[in-house]
């Protein structure tokens, strides 16, 4: 027997010295040598934890634990190719205009962005008309004001940010152009601001001249309740409640933040039909091209 | 696969295809009225999706409240 298996053996290892070697990747973690195995354990390692170091890094850093977060609403421009209702930006332009604008600046608003956006251009041009800009200097070197035009910006409630302190018990009213994307939660945060005030629940203090606000960080918000049922009137015949009045508000800042949010979306549809026939295709020709390499057995033959 | 369509690939090619002048000539051409398709087939689903939405639906609107306050 123990002959019969020593021969067969040895066969065997004459065989596998002949004249074909076969080449086989041994890729597998068992065979590495030992310093290999450190190496590639200290690099799994290092990957891993920079991978861990991005994710914590990158993980908001909520400034209370006590604030409360605001739930997720259904925007009607939420959607992966959703537009912006336009109806709702221009009810939102009357409210930031009748209420926000008495505190709140729109900086990089010029009155042209409104043209072909949310009005017609003789809508715009009175629209801009309507506020006093100072101009000049005239041919007497004197400043001037004039009727706002088109290619005026849209007028800050204060001069600077001192004023607007000094006149907002020490707050700072935040610029409002770019606030839905400055904000965790965008639109619902705003939303919810707007919307969120209520009593202070027991135990909690608010300081003379603050206001309490769940979704605020912190809960004490220097701004008082803005809206209220029916405080403006609504072009359109909307009734202005004041979940109405936040909700097209919060949608004119997002048009304000991201003008381009519709075109955007139109191209969005386009780049994922061309991409899906580009990447199909690429995929394709990448498996035709490796078949007859995948396919094949490579052997090492000295001679 | 028919005998006809068969005739009909071989005589694109050979009609369009098989030189680089008209094989050039079929890509500058095809590419004109393939993005001109595409624009305007991507456009109507955009505005089915968004039907009533955009500026010019509310453009529509504007003008037939103005009509009526007249």
């Amino acid at each position: 027997m123990a002959t019969l298996v020593g021969r067969a053996s040895k066969q065997a290892l004459l065989r596998a010295h002949s004249s074909i070697i076969h080449q086989k990747a041994n890729l597998s973690f068992k065979n590495l040598s030992k310093g290999k195995k450190w190496a590639v354990a200290a690099f799994g390692t290092l990957t891993a934890g920079g991978v861990g170091l991005a994710v914590a890094l990158n993980t908001a850093v909520l400034a209370s634990d006590l604030t409360l977060h605001p739930p997720k609403y259904p925007w009607d421009h939420a959607g992966l190719l959703s537009a912006l209702d336009r109806a709702s930006v221009r009810r939102g332009y009357q409210v930031y205009k009748q209420v926000c604008a008495a505190c709140h600046s729109l900086e990089y608003m010029y009155y042209r962005n409104l043209v072909g956006e949310i009005m017609e251009e003789d809508e715009a041009k009175a629209e801009a008309a309507e506020i006093m800009v100072v101009d000049g200097p005239n041919d007497q070197g004197l400043m001037f004001e004039r009727p706002g035009k088109l290619s005026d910006k849209f007028p800050k409630p204060y001069p600077n940010d001192e004023a607007a302190r000094a006149a907002n018990n020490g707050a700072l009213p935040p610029d409002l152009t770019y606030i839905v994307n400055a904000r965790h939660g965008g639109e619902n945060y705003l939303f919810s601001i707007l919307t969120g005030y209520c009593d202070p629940p027991a135990g909690v203090e608010v300081r003379e001249g603050l206001h309490y606000n769940p979704y605020f960080p912190g809960g004490s918000i220097a701004m008082a309740q803005a809206l209220y049922n029916e405080i403006i009137e609504y072009d359109d015949g909307t009734p202005a409640t004041t979940s109405q009045l936040a909700k097209d508000v919060c949608t004119f800042l997002r048009w304000v933040a991201e003008p381009e949010h519709d075109t955007r979306k139109r191209m969005g549809i386009k780049a994922i039909m061309i991409f899906t026939v580009l990447l199909t295709s690429a995929y394709y020709m990448k498996r035709a091209k490796w078949a007859p390499l995948k396919t094949q057995k490579i052997a090492f033959k000295p001679r | 696969m028919g005998v006809n369509t068969v005739s009909i690939a071989t005589k694109i090619y050979q009609t369009l295809f098989r030189r680089t002048s008209t094989f050039a000539l079929t890509i500058v051409v095809g590419t004109l009225f393939f993005e001109r398709a595409f624009d305007e087939g991507t456009g109507y689903i955009f505005d089915r999706i968004n039907a009533g939405k955009q500026y010019k639906d509310l453009k529509k609107q504007l003008e037939l409240r103005a009509a009526k306050e007249e």
